[in-house]
């Protein structure tokens, strides 16, 4: 993993400090709301429906132990003892007080963590795949990147104030794990004669106006990868939309323009730029990759599981993805029990899962944009003892990407944007399609749960999506079909009128019931729905 | 009737004005009438409350029940966590919200 430098450390910590006397000052009256609320907000601290909100980068999904320890410490000393992992690798915590914020962030700090750029119109936490540096499919270790792009971002002077937000994934795998063509850059790794390079896709985005990312460049040779997205972001910076915040995301540059002529233009910068020392030196990249050079893993391990208990045998089955290294496989911790809140986790629970990436997997844990954890460096012959300590603590649901893997966003239970509650949506459904038989017929099947426009809980990229929307002051749900934030990304569509909360979970069942009586052998929901397309669908939900 | 909320400038808690200061608990409010937007500055520059709004609300025999429902979910807490909200030992409490 990476570790901080004394550079890194010590802007952290002046942030820290420089937020410590803005909340004084706030406190003693010297700053109006009005002058704090940027200040805050630069520092992640948002004021929610209930209380003060703050939202922790997890930069590119990846945790120590020691780091998760301290953000269960942080839930049970200042919030009410529980945190909730977003669609953006990030830890939002929802009861937090103004006064503590500074303590907050200096404990952060002190495991080198941050809430810097968490919100605010510039560049946010760099995500990517939950199994970076762990698949054997991937061409490099995406992290490497990930973090130079951290690096290169954090309070980057032009980039501070940008049209509006930008968000920017980056994964190393033909398997989109990271819905990587739905952020407003994405870049994908890859292998070319030898040399590692990215395609760059741009104009990604989820939101009132969602759009799948076009490639505009298929490779960019890694040591340029930094002035490319920097000529990628001066465009955006130029004539970003500043004048309606409901225009001002990139993809709506790329689509007003064109992306024949957002590429020409982002090809004519990038030529003036290439040449003026804008990327870091090779010394650099090979400074950081060495943080992620592979564990020294033990051989000569057993590959044998004893599935002799049908309830472990299961979980194995359906929480176990394949590991590069022999011996060893990545262990994906459900945070979706049926009757939970997707995403959450006690504080309880977080030092749990801190001792056993202490004791099992390295040090090591990963959160998911699918609000789930992954412990990636498990030995086979350990799956059992972490198998029966997540059992205890109520984290061995056997769900990954089944139709209970439900992803949702906070909804109106506590965002002060929401329309609807995601939330209770979600534990409904959860419960009509609790049985693990019914879940294992249904297979591959992403619900993904708004509870408005801005689109948090994915909606646009569910294979079923659900959009909750305000109707005269009461919650209603629409349906989506056919999306998916994957490899094989595309855009839900709106299945008619929307639903009352048990309206839209007999929908459901009814969409359900159509996949399972017209699916052909070896289709997913989405293969069924692609094939057969809207009309089935629709006809059995209204008749 | 028209009643105040905000949140706590210090805690963040949800607060709503009672006529002589301000309470956590929505059944405390009082018709503000025309003069919520004053009081807010006022409260505002006195470092009391952050973010206020006047909202509409009705008085029924329950008490004062804030007529939109993200108001009534302010007001009680999340749905979802009712060992969280202001009347934890009401299994039914989140259904006052709908």
């Amino acid at each position: 993993m990476y570790r901080y430098d004394s550079y890194d450390q010590s802007i952290v910590d002046a942030r820290v400090e420089e937020f410590r006397d803005q909340v004084q000052r706030r406190l003693a009256g010297a700053l109006t709301e009005d002058q704090f609320k940027p200040l805050r907000l630069m520092n992640g601290l948002y004021l929610q429906l209930h209380a003060y909100m703050l939202r922790v980068a997890i930069p590119y999904g990846t945790l120590s132990a020691r780091q998760l320890r301290k953000l269960g410490e942080i839930a049970a000393k200042y919030d009410k003892g529980y945190g909730h992992f977003t669609t953006r690798q990030n830890l939002q915590y929802n009861w937090i007080k103004l006064a503590d914020a500074p303590e907050i962030l200096a404990e952060l700090a002190s495991v080198e963590m941050h809430a810097i750029q968490t919100s605010g119109n510039c560049i946010r936490n760099i995500s990517s795949d939950q199994y970076a540096g762990v698949s054997a499919d991937e061409v490099a270790d995406p992290r490497p990147w990930a973090e130079l792009l951290r690096q290169w971002s954090s309070f980057h002077p032009e980039f501070t104030y940008l049209p509006r937000k930008f968000k920017i994934a980056v994964i190393a795998s033909d398997d989109d794990r990271a819905a990587m063509r739905l952020h407003d850059i994405g870049l994908k790794l890859v292998a070319r004669d030898g040399l590692i390079g990215a395609e760059v896709y741009a104009g990604g985005g989820m939101g009132r106006t969602p759009m799948v990312a076009p490639l505009i460049r298929d490779f960019v040779p890694e040591e340029e990868i930094v002035s490319y997205l920097e000529a990628c972001l001066r465009v955006y910076n130029r004539y970003g939309r500043r004048d309606n915040k409901y225009k001002a995301r990139i993809k709506i540059l790329v689509h007003e323009l064109g992306v024949e002529e957002y590429k020409r233009q982002v090809e004519e910068e990038f030529a003036q730029m290439r040449d003026l020392g804008l990327n870091p030196p090779t010394e650099e990249l090979d400074r950081i990759r060495a943080f992620f050079a592979a564990p020294d893993y033990e051989t000569g391990l057993p590959e044998e599981i004893d599935r002799s208990d049908p309830a472990f045998a299961l979980w194995v089955d359906r929480q176990v993805a394949a590991h590069k290294a022999p011996g060893y496989a990545i262990v994906n911790i459900s945070l979706k029990p049926l009757t939970g809140i997707p995403g959450d986790a006690s504080a309880e629970q977080m030092a749990l899962v801190a001792d056993l990436a202490e004791r099992y997997s390295l040090n090591e844990i990963r959160v998911t944009h699918a609000q789930n954890l992954v412990l990636p460096h498990v030995r086979k012959a350990d799956l059992h003892a972490i198998w029966q300590q997540l059992e205890e603590a109520g984290l061995a649901e056997a769900n990954l990407d089944l139709i209970t893997d439900i992803i949702a966003c906070p909804g109106l239970d506590y965002c002060a944007l929401a329309n609807a509650r995601s939330i209770p949506l979600a534990q409904k459904i959860a419960q009509r399609f609790a049985d693990n038989e019914r879940q294992a017929e249904l297979g591959e099947l992403k619900l993904k749960i708004s509870g408005c426009i801005n689109a948090c809980g994915h909606h646009h990229a569910g294979h079923i999506g659900i959009l909750g929307v305000d109707r005269k002051g009461v919650e209603n749900f629409q349906l989506l079909l056919g999306g998916s934030g994957a490899e094989d990304a595309s855009l839900g569509q709106i299945t008619g009128p929307g639903f009352s909360e048990d309206g839209v979970v007999d929908a459901i069942e009814k969409v359900t019931d159509i996949y399972l009586a017209q699916r052909a052998q070896g289709e997913r929901f989405l293969d069924t729905y692609r094939r057969i397309g809207m009309k089935p669908f629709k006809e059995a939900i209204y008749g | 009737m028209k009643i105040l909320t905000g949140n706590d400038l210090v805690t963040g808690d949800v607060i709503w004005w009672a006529g002589d200061g301000w309470s956590r608990q929505v059944g405390d409010s009082v018709d503000v009438g025309e003069q919520g937007d004053d009081l807010a500055r006022t409260e505002e520059a006195a470092l009391r409350v952050v973010g206020a709004y006047v909202i509409d609300a009705t008085l029924t025999d329950e008490g004062v029940r804030p007529a939109h429902i993200k108001d009534r979910i302010r007001a009680l807490g999340p749905t979802v966590r009712p060992d969280l909200n202001l009347k934890p030992n009401d299994a039914d409490a989140g259904n006052w919200v709908i």
